[in-house]
C-alpha cells in the first residue's frame, strides 16, 4: 500500500485549475491513499474548491483514501463560506491541523511540487 | 389550490387550539403535575406556530415560538408551572388570539399598540426561560438562530443557486457573491451541491459546476438580495423564497432544481428554511392535493429526520400530530352548505305534505301506506338535517371557566365552577350570539353575587363561592341557568333604585319576580361601586335584549342570602318546527307544536275572556278578535291550551286541523309591526299559513287582563295570569 503527500502552494485558483487538476488526479491514481496538504496555499477560489470536491468524489469512487490537511487560513475561510468542513474532513480536525502535532501525519514519501 | 383559501380555517382552528390550550391551563391549576394537560397545551402552541409558519405571519410565529420555548422547558420540568405562569399562558394564548384577529381582519402586521402590549407578557416569559438558563433556542424548523422576541423577523429566505459554467471564465466567482451576501445579513447554512460535476475526464476545470442551497437571515427586502446577483444573472440560475414561504413554494422548487427531489428535501431541511414537520403539516393541511403527489420523499424525510439528534424538536410533534388526528374525527363543512340542505328539507317538507294531501283525495291504499314511510322518512330526514346545526353548549360553559378563573383572581374571591348538562344540544348560532350575554350573567354572579370571603364566614357559608351552569331541554326550547350561592338579590334596594328612577306606579305591589326584572331595565345597576367588571348599569338590558333577539326569555329569581338564579331560555332551533294547526275562518294558524298542553271544547258565558279548566281559572284569546277576522264563527268552537314556561292561556279557535312539519319563512319587514305572529309557512295545498307568536300573545292577554296598562310596563318581563 502507498501512500502520498501533496503539498499545494501558492494559487489554488481558476489559473491553474487545469494545471492541479491533472496532478491531484494522476497522484491519487498513483496511490491507495493521498494527502494534500494545503499549508502553502495562500489563495483558493471557486475553481479550486470544486476540484478538491471532484477529487473526493473520485476518491470515493476508486476506494482511495484521500485527506486534505494542514488547511491554511485562506483555505479554511473559504471551506467555512461554503461550509464544507464536514464534506471535505471535520472541522474539529481542519482547526487542530494548524497545530502539526494535533495529527498524526500519515504520510510516509513526501512529494513536493 | 390556493393557500388564501385555506387561511380562514387556519384561523377557525388556531382559535379552537386557543381554547384547547386555555382549557388544558386550567385544568393545570388544579393539577400542576399533569403532563397530559402540559402536552396539550404545548401542542397547541406548536401546531399555530407551525401552521402560521406555513402562511407566512412572521409576528404570529415569532410570540408563539416565546411560548413554545417555555412549554417546552416546561414538559422536560425545567420550568415549574405555577399560578403565575397559568396566568401568563392565559394571557399569552390571548395574545395570539389577538394577533390572529388581526390577521382574519386582513392586516398584514398589528398595530404598534397590539405588540408593545405583548412586551411584558414577552419578558416575563423569557425570565422563566433565563431562570434555569436555558436560551431561547429556535428549532430548525424556522430560524437556528436566536429569536428576536420583539417580533423580528424569524424565518429564513431560501435561497438556491445554480452557477452556469461560464461563470468562472467571464471572471466571476460564486465565492464572492457569497461572500458579499454575508453583508447584507447572515448565511446562516449553506449547502454546496457538487451533484453537477461530470467524471473527472469531462470535468473542465474552468467551468463552473457549483449549486448553493441557502438559509438567509436579513431583514432586507428580496429585490436587495436578488440585487447581489445582478452580474451574474444570466449565468446563474438564483431562485430566492422569502422565509417561511407557502409550503407549496418549496415543493415547486424542489421540483424545479435539478438534483434527485428526496435529497433536495434533505438539503431543503438542513438549511432550515422548511422543517420537515411542515412538510409532514402539508400533508394535513388544505391544500393536500398539492403536497400529495411529494407524499413519498415528505414520509422518507420523516425517517431521516427523527434519527438525528439535532432535529428532536422535529421529531417531538410527531405523536402528537398522530394523536391530534385521533381526537377530531369530524368534518369541517362550510355553513352556508348546511343553510342550503336544510332549505331543501324545508321544500321537501312542504313538497311531501303536498303528495301527502293528493293521495288522501285517492282511494289507493297502496299509495297511503307509500306516503307514510314517505312522512316518516322525511321526518327523519329533517331531524338529521337540523342536528347537523347542532352543537354541545359544552364548549361554550367551558370558556366560562376562563371567565371564572379571571374575574376571581381579579376580585380575590374563591370562586368554583359547575357545569351541568354539557352535552345539551343547540343551534350554533344561538350557541354563538348567547355566550356573550352568559358571560355578563357570570361575570355578574361572581362578582355581585358572591358575597367576599369575609362576609361569607361571617354568614356561615363556605369560604368557597359557587357559580352553577346548568343546560338542559324542556319543551322544545333549551334552559339555561346561571346559578349562584351568594347573597341574593336585595329586594329593598332595587325597589328603592326604581322608585328613584321613576319605574315604579304609587299604589301598585309587585310580586318579588317582577321587582327582580326590574334589574334587567336599561342603566340599572345596584352595585355601590362600580368594579372594572360590572355594575355601570350597562349589561343586564344588553343581555334581555340580545336574549329577546334570538327569541328567546329571560327570568331571575333570588333568594336572600342563598343566592340567584337566572334562567334563559331560547328557542332549540330557528329553522323548522313541529306546528299544530287550526283554523279560523278561512285562515289557518300554526301553533308550535312543543307549546300545546291539549284541546278542549270552548264552552264560555259570552263577554268573559277567562274559563273554567277543571276548576282552574283559563284566559284565553279569541283569535277571529284578535286578527279581526270577519268569517262569522261556525256553531262549535274549540280551545287549544298553550303553555310557555309555568303559564297557560286558551287560543279560541274555529277548527283543529291536526300536526304538521312547519318550515319557518321569515316575514317580510312590511309585517314587522304585526305583534302575536313570528312567521309564515307554506302548507302542502300552496296556501300560507301564519305561525302564532304565542309568547307575545301571552303578554298581550296579559296586558289586557292587567288592571293598568302602564303598571304592565314596568315589569314586562314578568306576567302573572
Amino acid at each position: 500500500m502507498s501512500s502520498a503527500t501533496l503539498r499545494l502552494d501558492g494559487e489554488f485558483t481558476i489559473y491553474r485549475a487545469a494545471e492541479l487538476k491533472r496532478q491531484i488526479l494522476d497522484a491519487l491514481h498513483q496511490q491507495e491513499a493521498l494527502e494534500i496538504d494545503l499549508s502553502a496555499v495562500s489563495e483558493i477560489d471557486s475553481a479550486g474548491v470544486q476540484l478538491l470536491m471532484l477529487v473526493k468524489r473520485e476518491a470515493e469512487a476508486l476506494g482511495r483514501e484521500f485527506h486534505l490537511s494542514h488547511h491554511s487560513p485562506a483555505v479554511l475561510k473559504v471551506f467555512d463560506l461554503f461550509k464544507l468542513s464536514i464534506y471535505l474532513g471535520s472541522p474539529v480536525m481542519i482547526r487542530s491541523c494548524s497545530v502539526a502535532t494535533a495529527v498524526p501525519p500519515p504520510s510516509r514519501d513526501r512529494h513536493e511540487f | 389550490m390556493n393557500f388564501d383559501d385555506a387561511l380562514p380555517t387556519f384561523i377557525n382552528e388556531g382559535r379552537e387550539l386557543i381554547e384547547e390550550m386555555e382549557r388544558a391551563l386550567l385544568s393545570l391549576q388544579h393539577h400542576p403535575r399533569e403532563s397530559d394537560a402540559v402536552n396539550a397545551v404545548f401542542r397547541a402552541a406548536h401546531t399555530i406556530k407551525g401552521s402560521a409558519g406555513l402562511f407566512g405571519l412572521d409576528h404570529v410565529v415569532a410570540f408563539t415560538h416565546v411560548v413554545e420555548s417555555v412549554l417546552d422547558e416546561a414538559r422536560s420540568g425545567k420550568v415549574v408551572i405555577d399560578e403565575s405562569l397559568i396566568a401568563t399562558l392565559l394571557a399569552s394564548g390571548d395574545h395570539i388570539g389577538a394577533l390572529l384577529d388581526v390577521v382574519a381582519a386582513g392586516r398584514a402586521e398589528p398595530e404598534a399598540a397590539l405588540t408593545r402590549k405583548a412586551e411584558p407578557l414577552l419578558a416575563q416569559l423569557t425570565r422563566r426561560l433565563r431562570a434555569h438558563g436555558s436560551e431561547i433556542t429556535a428549532e430548525s424548523g424556522h430560524a437556528p438562530t436566536e429569536i428576536d422576541p420583539g417580533g423580528g423577523d424569524t424565518g429564513l429566505w431560501h435561497i438556491s443557486l445554480r452557477f452556469g459554467r461560464s461563470v468562472l471564465c467571464n471572471g466571476m466567482d460564486p465565492l464572492s457573491f457569497i461572500r458579499y451576501l454575508g453583508t447584507i445579513g447572515r448565511i446562516v447554512t449553506l449547502v454546496t451541491l457538487p451533484d453537477a460535476l461530470p467524471g473527472p475526464a469531462e470535468m473542465d476545470p474552468e467551468c463552473c459546476y457549483l449549486g448553493f442551497e441557502i438559509g438567509f437571515c436579513t431583514q432586507v427586502t428580496q429585490a436587495t438580495i436578488e440585487n447581489v446577483f445582478e452580474f451574474v444573472v444570466d449565468d446563474c440560475a438564483v431562485r430566492i423564497l422569502p422565509p417561511n414561504s407557502k409550503i407549496e413554494a418549496y415543493l415547486g422548487l424542489i421540483h424545479q432544481l435539478p438534483e434527485d427531489p428526496t435529497r433536495l428535501a434533505d438539503i431543503f431541511v438542513q438549511c432550515g428554511t422548511v422543517s420537515a414537520r411542515q412538510l409532514a403539516d402539508a400533508l394535513q393541511s388544505p391544500a393536500t392535493d398539492v403536497a400529495m403527489h411529494h407524499t413519498d420523499f415528505v414520509s422518507d424525510k420523516h425517517g431521516g429526520v427523527r434519527h438525528e439528534p439535532a432535529n428532536t424538536a422535529d421529531a417531538k410533534p410527531q405523536h402528537g400530530l398522530g394523536a391530534k388526528a385521533k381526537e377530531c374525527p369530524s368534518v369541517r363543512v362550510d355553513a352556508d352548505k348546511i343553510d342550503h340542505l336544510i332549505n331543501l328539507v324545508g321544500e321537501l317538507i312542504i313538497a311531501s305534505t303536498s303528495a301527502t294531501l293528493a293521495a288522501r283525495s285517492t282511494q289507493n291504499g297502496e299509495l297511503h301506506e307509500a306516503h307514510s314511510t314517505l312522512s316518516g322518512l322525511v321526518e327523519e330526514l329533517r331531524d338529521s338535517a337540523l342536528k347537523l346545526r347542532m352543537v354541545k353548549i359544552g364548549a361554550t360553559f367551558h370558556r366560562f371557566e376562563r371567565v371564572v378563573h379571571d374575574v376571581s383572581r381579579e376580585t380575590g374571591k374563591d370562586i368554583k365552577l359547575v357545569v351541568n348538562g354539557e352535552d345539551t344540544e343547540l343551534d350554533k348560532t344561538v350557541v354563538e350570539k348567547i355566550a356573550d350575554p352568559l358571560t355578563h350573567l357570570v361575570r355578574n354572579a361572581i362578582d355581585h353575587g358572591i358575597e367576599s370571603t369575609a362576609l361569607r364566614a361571617e354568614r356561615g357559608k363556605s369560604a368557597r363561592g359557587t357559580v352553577r351552569l346548568n343546560a338542559y331541554h324542556d319543551s322544545g326550547s333549551v334552559v339555561i341557568e346561571v346559578c349562584d350561592d351568594g347573597g341574593g338579590l336585595d329586594r329593598e334596594r332595587i325597589l328603592a333604585k326604581a322608585a328613584d328612577r321613576g319605574l315604579l306606579e304609587a299604589g301598585r305591589a309587585l310580586t318579588d319576580r317582577e321587582i327582580y326584572a326590574l334589574i334587567f331595565e336599561p342603566g340599572f345597576s345596584t352595585a355601590d361601586r362600580i368594579t372594572n367588571l360590572s355594575g355601570r348599569g350597562v349589561g343586564m338590558d344588553v343581555v334581555k335584549r340580545n336574549i329577546t333577539a334570538l327569541r328567546g326569555s329571560v327570568e331571575v329569581d333570588s333568594t336572600a342570602g342563598l343566592g340567584t338564579m337566572v334562567t334563559v331560555r331560547l328557542p332549540l332551533t330557528l329553522a323548522i318546527i313541529n306546528g299544530f294547526q287550526v283554523s279560523v275562518g278561512p285562515s289557518v294558524f300554526v301553533v308550535p307544536q312543543e307549546m300545546v298542553d291539549e284541546c278542549v271544547e270552548f264552552t264560555c258565558e259570552a263577554g268573559q275572556n277567562y274559563t273554567d279548566l277543571r276548576g282552574a281559572v283559563l284566559p284565553f284569546i279569541r283569535l277571529r278578535e284578535q286578527f279581526e277576522i270577519g268569517a262569522p264563527p261556525g256553531s262549535r268552537q274549540n280551545m287549544i291550551v298553550v303553555r310557555v314556561g309555568a303559564h297557560k292561556f286558551g287560543l279560541v279557535v274555529d277548527r283543529l286541523l291536526g300536526e304538521s312539519q312547519t318550515v319557518i319563512r321569515p316575514l317580510s319587514k312590511m309585517f314587522n309591526h304585526v305583534k302575536g305572529i313570528s312567521g309564515s309557512s307554506i302548507r302542502g295545498n300552496g296556501e300560507v299559513a301564519l305561525i302564532l307568536d304565542v309568547p307575545a300573545l301571552m303578554a298581550h292577554a296579559c296586558l289586557s287582563q292587567a288592571p293598568s296598562t302602564e303598571a304592565a310596563q314596568v315589569a314586562p318581563a314578568e306576567m302573572r295570569l
